[in-house]
């Protein structure tokens, strides 16, 4: 049994949701069983927004997640009210542009990127979450970098067709982040 | 011999509930006729208030429904939204209409719901035993306002008419009365106009029926039928308010 | 079996209804359960439908009325003040005897309270909320799977048992997303000859009404629904069962509650803790012969509930007080850990509830 908890969380207006229903939508095709739980409410226009994904490979139950396996953080805030939260041997994701911060737990991975500088050094400013994705997917290959063009290309409504070769790109950015 | 004068096919043959000399038993009436000569009893559904109209469901001989109280738009927008060929009309009284039910009145008018709507207005809640009413006069006596309606204290009548024909939305919006001959005949055209209305796909047509209530008045029916044209029409004066049709024919 | 999809428990509720035939749907926005409206407002025009935003709760409940009196599927839905606002409606819809469709994504409350998932709305929705007798039949779902499989049994219950179905959710189940497959609706039909679509003429006037002045008609009436609701009592109750078979230990909760009590059995489990979960999935009628048949052989129950403690008492009056029950609950938008619904099960098993 395989069950990963990730909680991603940052500002809203930061791709949130979206790198979860990324997430959760690759687990989906890869015939996994999966959850996504978001905030909602006020906090959804311009405060912290957060949203919890699970993939299994057996039924899911509480969608609810209050010890991530891992966390990805994309502003101080969210690193500061989830760090404790992670499971010892769990990985942390820091977008170390916004966040001066180092972790200062042992008992995790962290691993620091400074995607917002990325994507804007890129010209894929909004994709910041997409290149954390595409680290987080290459350093677990139990979740698999492959087949996220696809996913990419699903999730991508026809009307915004453009976003599709500028996720990618973010995505591989992640990847091959050293 | 000859039949010369007989019930609506639409007004069931029973004896109404409504007190001596109240003005209900007319209104439906010239429903009922309207219906008749329009030839839809057949596809017509009415929606009953709460208020002295409440058993209204019992003298149509069309399908009914019984509203909520001031619901009756609302009621009526549900039905007319899942049957768009049948003809839906409310029976609605002050109270209903102007108080409770103002939201949904104001609303199914300025969505131009395609429903008929009768307003009789006769400034008194009536079923509860004569209370103060949306539309009770300044200085009227009710049970609720022993000692006259005082404005300083409980606000102003509302003229229903004025208010709705300041919106956009109502196709016809008139006020009639039925306290002489000729105003019960003008009435029953402004009623069939309503109707018409509805048939031909025109929108919410509300007509407001200045009524008497001589039981919670305490007044024989001769001398209600005097206050009403002695105090009610020159605080709501007949006429039409609103009717979009005619004034673009006249562009 | 069907293309599993990701969706948001909220839209789940709105496909299946329409899927379940239901094309005619009033009312006014609320979190947390906006997404159904705009799904519908999305959807109906294209369709054929009614999407209709009320003016208030209120005309929106009684636009539902209006449209279930005229014969066609018809729902609503709302969030906990919202329901409240609509008490009058349902009130009136189970007096006059006519199906529908009602939806309470529920949230934290009194009052306007708060935003997040509560089930506090357990009393208003089995034991009342408007004025009168009657009752609704209330579904509880746990999964976006069930919400939307209980939207369509809803209307099909609706209908068959001629009262108001009620989808007792949560903001939570509303508003996550999990894989959903849409089998073929079934969608049972039935003749509604009561129904307000004009005499054509050809028959006495249909009347849809809940006013009796005569207080033995209206006695007889009631006597009537409720010898329908005990039909349904007997026939419709649902729940799952989980690690029941040995269990010393019983939970019991529904809806986003059992999903987190799930984990901590399991984990109880793993300790060595014989405990099951009971589960109902119709909160009315009540499964009162599990309930009844659990309390034959386990030593307690613990009710875990998002609420000051709700459906407790069900629990307690349907197993005959004849075991402990203690209470695990969060309110006004929390929702217990696992671990704090594990620790509950922990004292019951030392006797301390």
């Amino acid at each position: 049994m395989k069950t990963t908890q990730i909680l991603i969380a940052g500002f809203g207006g930061q791709g949130i949701l979206f790198a979860g229903k990324f997430l959760a939508y690759k687990g989906l095709l890869e015939e996994q069983q999966v959850s996504w739980l978001p905030s909602y409410g006020p906090e959804m226009r311009g405060g912290t927004a957060n949203c919890n994904v699970i993939l299994s490979d057996t039924p899911v139950g509480s969608p609810i997640i209050t010890a991530p396996d891992v966390l990805i953080a994309m502003n101080l805030p969210s690193l500061q009210k989830y760090v404790d939260t992670v499971v010892p041997g769990g990985q942390i994701y820091v977008d170390s542009a916004l966040i001066d911060e180092k972790v200062a737990r042992t008992d995790v991975e962290v691993f620091y990127i400074p995607a917002t500088q990325m994507a804007k050094d890129n010209g894929i400013a909004t994709l910041a979450n997409m290149i954390i994705v595409g680290h987080l997917l290459q350093n677990n290959p139990e979740l698999s970098f492959e087949g996220t063009d696809t996913v990419v290309e699903k999730l991508v409504p026809p009307k915004k067709a453009a976003l599709v070769e500028l996720n990618k790109k973010a995505l591989t950015l992640g990847k091959e982040y050293k | 011999m000859a039949v010369v004068f007989e019930k609506p096919k639409s007004l069931a043959d029973i004896p109404l509930h409504y007190c001596p000399g109240c003005p209900h038993g007319i209104i439906h009436r010239l429903v009922a006729e309207v219906i008749d000569e329009l030839g839809i009893e057949g596809k017509t559904i009415g929606v009953a208030p709460v208020g002295c109209a409440v058993m209204a469901y019992d003298y149509f001989t069309c399908d009914m429904i019984e509203a909520a109280h001031g619901r009756a738009p609302a009621t009526a927008t549900g039905i007319k939204r899942a049957r768009p060929e049948n003809i839906v009309f409310t029976y609605q009284g002050d109270g209903d209409l102007a108080s409770i039910g103002m939201a949904e009145t104001v609303h199914s008018a300025a969505r131009n719901e395609n429903i008929t709507v009768i307003f009789v207005n006769n400034a008194i809640y009536g079923m509860t035993g004569g209370q103060m009413a949306p539309t009770s006069l300044p200085g009227q006596v009710t049970q609720t306002s022993p000692y006259g309606r005082d404005v300083n204290h409980c606000g102003w009548p509302i003229k229903v008419c004025e208010m709705l024909s300041t919106l956009e939305g109502p196709e016809y919006i008139t006020r009639v009365a039925v306290n002489n001959v000729k105003n019960v005949k003008n009435a029953k055209k402004a009623i069939k106009k309503a109707f018409e209305n509805q048939i031909a796909g025109k929108g919410f047509s509300l007509v407001e029926v200045v009524s008497a209530c001589p039981t919670n008045w305490g007044m024989t029916p001769q001398k209600a039928l005097e206050w009403v044209e002695s105090d009610m029409l020159p605080y709501y004066p007949i006429g039409v308010y609103k009717d979009r049709s005619a004034a673009k024919e006249e562009k | 079996m069907a293309e599993r999809v990701l969706m948001k428990g909220n839209e789940a509720i709105a496909e299946a209804a329409i899927r379940a035939g239901c094309r005619h749907y009033f009312g006014y926005p609320i979190t947390p359960q906006t997404e159904i409206a705009a799904y519908m407002a999305k959807k109906m025009p294209k369709i054929g439908g009614v999407f209709l935003q009320a003016e208030s709760e209120i005309a929106s409940i009684n636009m539902v009325y209006g449209a279930a009196a005229a014969g066609v599927r018809v729902m609503t839905s709302s969030s906990s003040p919202g329901v409240s606002l609509k008490a009058e409606g349902l009130s009136y819809i189970a007096g006059s005897d006519v199906p529908a469709l009602v939806v309470n994504v529920q949230r934290g409350g009194p009052g306007l309270g708060g935003i997040q998932p509560s089930q506090s709305d357990y009393f208003q929705a089995t034991k009342g909320g408007g004025h009168g007798d009657y009752r609704m039949i209330v579904l509880a779902p746990a999964s976006v799977q069930e919400m939307a499989s209980l939207t369509i049994k809803g209307f099909n219950l609706a209908d068959k048992y001629l009262m108001t179905s009620m989808i007792l959710a949560d903001g939570t189940i509303g508003q996550m997303m999990e894989p959903i497959s849409f089998e073929d609706a079934e969608i049972e039909t039935y003749e509604k000859p009561w129904a307000l679509t004009g005499t054509n003429c050809e028959r006495e006037h249909n009347v849809v009404n809940s006013l009796y002045l005569k207080p033995d008609e209206l006695e007889v009436k009631n006597f009537e629904r409720y010898e329908r609701y005990k039909i349904v009592e007997e026939n419709e109750p649902m729940w799952e069962e989980y690690m029941m078979e040995d269990a010393e230990y019983c939970v019991v909760a529904f809806g986003i509650a059992s999903r987190v009590a799930k984990n901590a059995v399991a984990a109880a489990r793993a300790e060595g803790i014989k405990v099951g979960l009971i589960r109902p999935i119709t909160l009315w009628p009540f499964p009162k012969k599990a309930l009844l048949a659990a309390a034959e052989k386990v030593k307690s129950f613990i009710c875990v509930e998002l609420s000051m403690g709700q459906m407790i008492e069900d629990v307690k009056l349907y197993t005959q007080c004849k075991r402990p029950v203690s209470l695990c609950n969060r309110c006004g938008g929390m929702i217990p850990s696992p671990n704090e619904v594990l620790e509950a099960i922990r004292k019951a098993q030392k006797g301390e509830c």
